[in-house]
C-alpha cells in the first residue's frame, strides 16, 4: 500500500515535470530567445594584478596613497565612502598630523555650539568621510537621475571587483558601429555613456578619468589614465577589506599550527589503531 | 543500550564516586563518547561526518553569539553594524567570516552525512528514529541558515527573504494573509528582520536539543557500519575511546585545515557580491539566488514552469521543493530491501552513483544559474529523476533486486574469517 501511494505521488511530480519540460522545449524550438546587445557586447573584466593579490599579498602603501588622492580629487565629488573614517588613513602610512590635516580639508555636518543650529565644520580624525549629497534625491537631481553608489565596499560588491573597477574606469569607448547596426534599439541614449564592462553597456557616469596628468602625484609617478585607474582600484581594495593583510598573515600561522596538530593527530590515530585491523 | 562486553564506568576517586551517586554525568559521557560505547571496528571515513557536524554546530553557536553582541536588528543600521564589526571590533572580521563560512562548512558536512545515509541504508530499521530526527535537524538548519542570511540586510538578504516568504503566498486561500502574518507587513521590513533575528538566535539551541535526541536514538541500536551487518560479538567492535576519539581527532584536523583555508584566504568565494550592497527595495538584482546550499531545492522550485491541471505552476514548485525533503521522512518504509548497505545491492548502487548523484550535481549547478534555458530544462530532467528515484525506483528496485551475499559478521568482513561463524548454526 505504502509503495503504491509512493509510486502515485512519484508519478504526480514526474509527469508535471515532464509536462513543464515538454512545453519549455517546444517553446525553445519554435521561438528561440532573441539575441541581445548585452549578450554579445558585454565583456568580462580585464586581467589586472595588484600587490595585495595572492596568499602573501601586501598592500603597496605608496599606491594606496596615490589611489586615495584620485578618490579625493576625482571620485569624491559624487561618490561617498561612508564606512571609512579619516583615522583609518593612518593604515596607508600617513602620520596622525597628516590625517588631521586631510580631515580638516573636508567639511562635515556639525552643530553650532552656541546656537544649536546645523552647520558645517572642518573634519577631525574621528569623522567618517562626508557624503557628497545630502540625500538620494539630491544625488539623482545632480546626476541624470542616477545615484552614485557608495564606494567603501565596491570591490567586494561586484564579481571580480578590483578588476571590474579598473576595467570600468578604463573601458569607456565609442559605441561600436556594428552594435548599432545589429541592435538599433540598443543605441546609447543621450546622457548615458557606453562601456562594455557595465552589465547593460550604458551607464550614467561620465568617464571620470579622461586625461593623463589629471591628478598630480607627489611621488613622481606618471599619472596616466591607466595608472590612476589602477591606483584607485587598489585603494578601493583597501577600503573594502582593510584587514586583508592581517587576515592572510593570521591564516598562515593558523594553517601552520593546524598542520602540526593534524600530523600529531594522525600519528596518534595510527598508534592507537596499530594491530587493530579495520 | 550497550553491548554485554562494553566496559562499565567505575569511578575510583572519592569525588567521582560521590558525583556518580548524585548526578552521573561522567557516567553518561563515558557511555556516550567514552570507553563504554562500543562501535563497529570497520567504520570508514564517511562515519566521521556526524562528529564533524556536531563541531560545526558548536562553531556556529560560539561565533554567532559573539556576532550578536555587535549586531543590531534594525533595517536602518543592520548592514552598518556588520561592517562595524568587521572593521572596528577586535578580530571581528574573523568571527564574521568564520560564521558565514561556518554555515557553508556545516552544509558540506551535513550533505555528506545525509548521502552516507542514502548509500549505506542508515535510515533502515532499527535506526528509523535516528534518521527521522536527522531530517528534522536538516529542516531546522535550513530555516536557521535562511534567516541568518537575511540579517546583514544586503541586497540578496532582502530579495531572498522576499522570494522565499513569497512562496507562502502560493498556498491557496490562506497564502497571502499567512505571508503578511509571517512578515509582519506586506514586504520584508523591520518587523521581519527583528523576528528573523530572534528566531535565528533561538533555532540553533532547538537544533542542539534535537541533536541530543538524534545521538540518544543512535545509541539504542548503536552505530551502523559499511557492511550493514549488525554487531554480533566483541570482536566486531572497539570502544569509542580511544579508537574513534583518535580517528575523529585527526579528521577534525583535516576539516579545520580546509575550513581555515576558506576563512583566511577565500572568505567571500561562496558569498554573493550583491550582499555587499545595502538592501534596496526599489532595485531588484539581475539574478536573485539563495546561498549555494539551497541551490538543489531552488532548482526544483523553478523547474515547474507550467500549470498542472488546476494547480498553478508556482504552487507545484513550492509543493515539490518541500516535498523533495519531506520524502526523506518516508525512506525507511519505501526501501523494502532486507540489506542495508549499498555495497551489497548491485542495482541500487548503480541508481545511486549514476542516477541520484548526477541528478543532485545538475540541480546544484542549475539552482545557482540564471532562470533561463538551457538551465531550466536541465533542472527539469534532474528533478524528474530525483522524484522518480525516491518514489518509484527505490520501492521497485528494493523489492526485486537480488542482493550480493553478506559477510557473516563485521569480523569476517575485516579479517576474512570469524571463528564464531564456524561455530554458529548455518542460517
Amino acid at each position: 500500500m505504502a509503495r503504491i501511494l509512493s509510486i502515485l505521488v512519484g508519478l504526480f511530480f514526474t509527469v508535471a515535470l515532464a509536462w513543464s519540460f515538454g512545453r519549455g522545449a517546444y517553446t525553445q524550438i519554435t521561438e528561440p530567445a532573441a539575441p541581445t546587445a548585452e549578450h554579445h557586447y558585454h565583456l568580462l573584466p580585464k586581467d589586472v594584478h595588484f600587490a595585495s593579490d595572492g596568499g602573501f599579498g601586501k598592500f603597496d602603501r605608496q599606491q594606496l596613497q596615490r589611489g586615495f588622492q584620485v578618490y579625493k580629487e576625482v571620485c569624491s565629488a559624487c561618490h561617498s565612502l561612508s564606512h571609512v573614517a579619516f583615522r583609518d588613513l593612518t593604515q596607508l602610512g600617513y602620520t596622525d598630523a597628516e590625517v588631521k590635516a586631510i580631515a580638516a580639508g573636508f567639511s562635515v555636518p556639525g552643530t553650532d555650539p552656541n546656537t544649536g543650529e546645523a552647520t558645517m565644520r572642518p573634519g577631525t580624525s574621528t569623522d567618517y568621510f562626508p557624503k557628497p549629497f545630502a540625500n538620494d534625491i539630491a544625488a539623482r537631481a545632480a546626476n541624470n537621475n542616477a545615484v552614485p553608489p557608495d564606494l567603501s565596499l565596491m570591490t567586494k560588491a561586484r564579481h571580480d571587483g578590483p578588476a571590474y573597477v579598473y576595467s570600468l574606469l578604463t573601458g569607456f569607448t565609442e559605441q561600436p558601429a556594428e552594435l548599432i547596426k545589429e541592435f538599433p534599439e540598443a543605441k546609447t541614449p543621450s546622457g548615458l555613456h557606453y562601456n562594455p564592462y557595465f552589465a547593460n553597456l550604458n551607464l550614467a557616469m561620465a568617464p571620470p578619468l579622461v586625461a593623463d596628468g589629471q591628478v598630480e602625484y607627489g611621488d613622481g609617478t606618471k599619472a596616466t589614465v591607466d595608472q590612476m585607474a589602477k591606483d584607485v582600484s587598489a585603494f578601493l581594495i583597501w577600503t573594502a577589506e582593510p584587514k586583508l593583510e592581517k587576515r592572510k598573515q593570521t591564516g598562515w600561522a593558523v594553517l601552520g599550527f593546524l598542520l602540526f596538530a593534524t600530523i600529531l593527530g594522525y600519528m596518534s590515530y595510527r598508534n592507537i589503531w596499530a594491530g587493530k585491523k579495520h | 543500550m550497550s553491548f554485554p562486553w562494553a566496559k562499565e564506568y567505575t569511578p575510583s576517586h572519592p569525588f567521582m564516586k560521590w558525583m556518580d551517586e548524585k548526578l552521573p554525568v561522567p557516567r553518561l559521557i563515558y557511555n556516550a563518547v567514552g570507553s563504554g560505547y562500543e562501535v563497529p571496528r570497520n567504520l570508514n571515513y564517511f562515519w566521521n561526518f556526524g562528529f564533524l557536524a556536531g563541531l560545526c554546530l558548536v562553531i556556529q553557536i560560539v561565533t554567532g553569539i559573539v556576532m550578536a553582541m555587535h549586531y543590531a536588528s534594525n533595517t536602518a543600521v543592520a548592514f552598518d553594524t556588520i561592517e562595524m564589526t568587521v572593521r572596528d571590533v577586535n578580530w571581528g572580521w574573523l568571527f564574521r567570516y568564520a560564521h558565514a563560512n561556518g554555515a557553508s562548512a556545516f552544509f558540506v558536512v551535513i550533505y555528506i552525512h545525509i548521502f552516507r545515509g542514502f548509500y549505506y541504508g542508515s535510515y533502515k530499521a532499527p535506526r528509523e528514529m535516528v534518521w527521522l530526527l536527522g531530517v528534522v535537524i536538516f529542516l531546522l538548519m535550513m530555516a536557521t541558515a535562511f534567516m541568518g542570511y537575511v540579517l546583514p540586510w544586503g541586497q540578496m538578504s532582502f530579495w531572498g527573504a522576499k522570494v522565499i516568504t513569497g512562496l507562502f503566498g502560493a498556498i491557496p486561500f490562506v497564502g497571502e494573509p499567512l505571508q503578511q502574518w509571517l512578515l509582519g507587513g506586506f514586504a520584508p521590513d523591520n518587523a521581519a528582520l527583528n523576528r528573523f533575528f530572534s528566531l535565528h538566535y533561538l533555532l540553533p539551541f532547538v537544533i542542539l536539543g534535537v541533536v541530543i535526541l538524534h545521538i540518544w536514538a543512535l545509541h539504542i541500536p548503536g552505530s551502523s557500519n559499511p557492511t550493514g551487518v549488525e554487531i554480533k560479538s566483541e570482536s566486531d567492535t572497539v570502544p569509542f575511546y580511544p579508537y574513534y576519539v583518535a580517528k575523529d581527532g585527526w579528521a577534525i584536523g583535516v576539516f579545520a585545515i580546509l575550513f581555515a583555508a576558506a576563512v583566511f584566504f577565500f572568505p567571500n568565494a561562496l558569498g554573493h557580491p550583491d550582499n555587499y550592497i545595502p538592501a534596496n527595495p526599489m532595485s531588484t538584482p539581475a539574478h536573485i539566488v539563495p546561498e549555494w546550499y539551497f541551490w538543489p531545492f531552488y532548482a526544483i522550485l523553478r523547474a515547474f514552469t507550467q500549470d498542472f491541471f488546476f494547480i498553478p505552476a508556482k504552487l507545484m514548485g513550492v509543493l515539490a521543493m518541500f516535498g523533495a525533503i519531506l520524502v526523506w521522512f518516508f525512506l525507511p518504509w519505501l526501501d523494502k530491501s532486507p540489506v542495508r548497505s549499498g555495497s551489497y545491492r548491485p542495482t541500487y548502487k548503480k541508481f545511486f552513483w549514476f542516477g541520484l548523484i548526477p541528478a543532485m550535481a545538475v540541480l546544484f549547478y542549475c539552482g545557482g544559474a540564471p532562470a533561463a534555458e538551457p538551465y531550466v530544462m536541465f533542472s527539469q530532467i534532474a528533478a524528474l529523476y530525483y522524484f522518480a528515484h525516491f518514489l518509484i525506483i527505490l520501492p521497485i528496485v528494493s523489492a526485486i533486486e537480488k542482493p550480493l551475499p553478506l559477510p557473516y559478521s563485521i569480523t569476517e568482513a575485516v579479517l576474512g574469517k570469524d571463528e564464531e561463524a564456524e561455530l554458529a548454526p548455518t542460517a
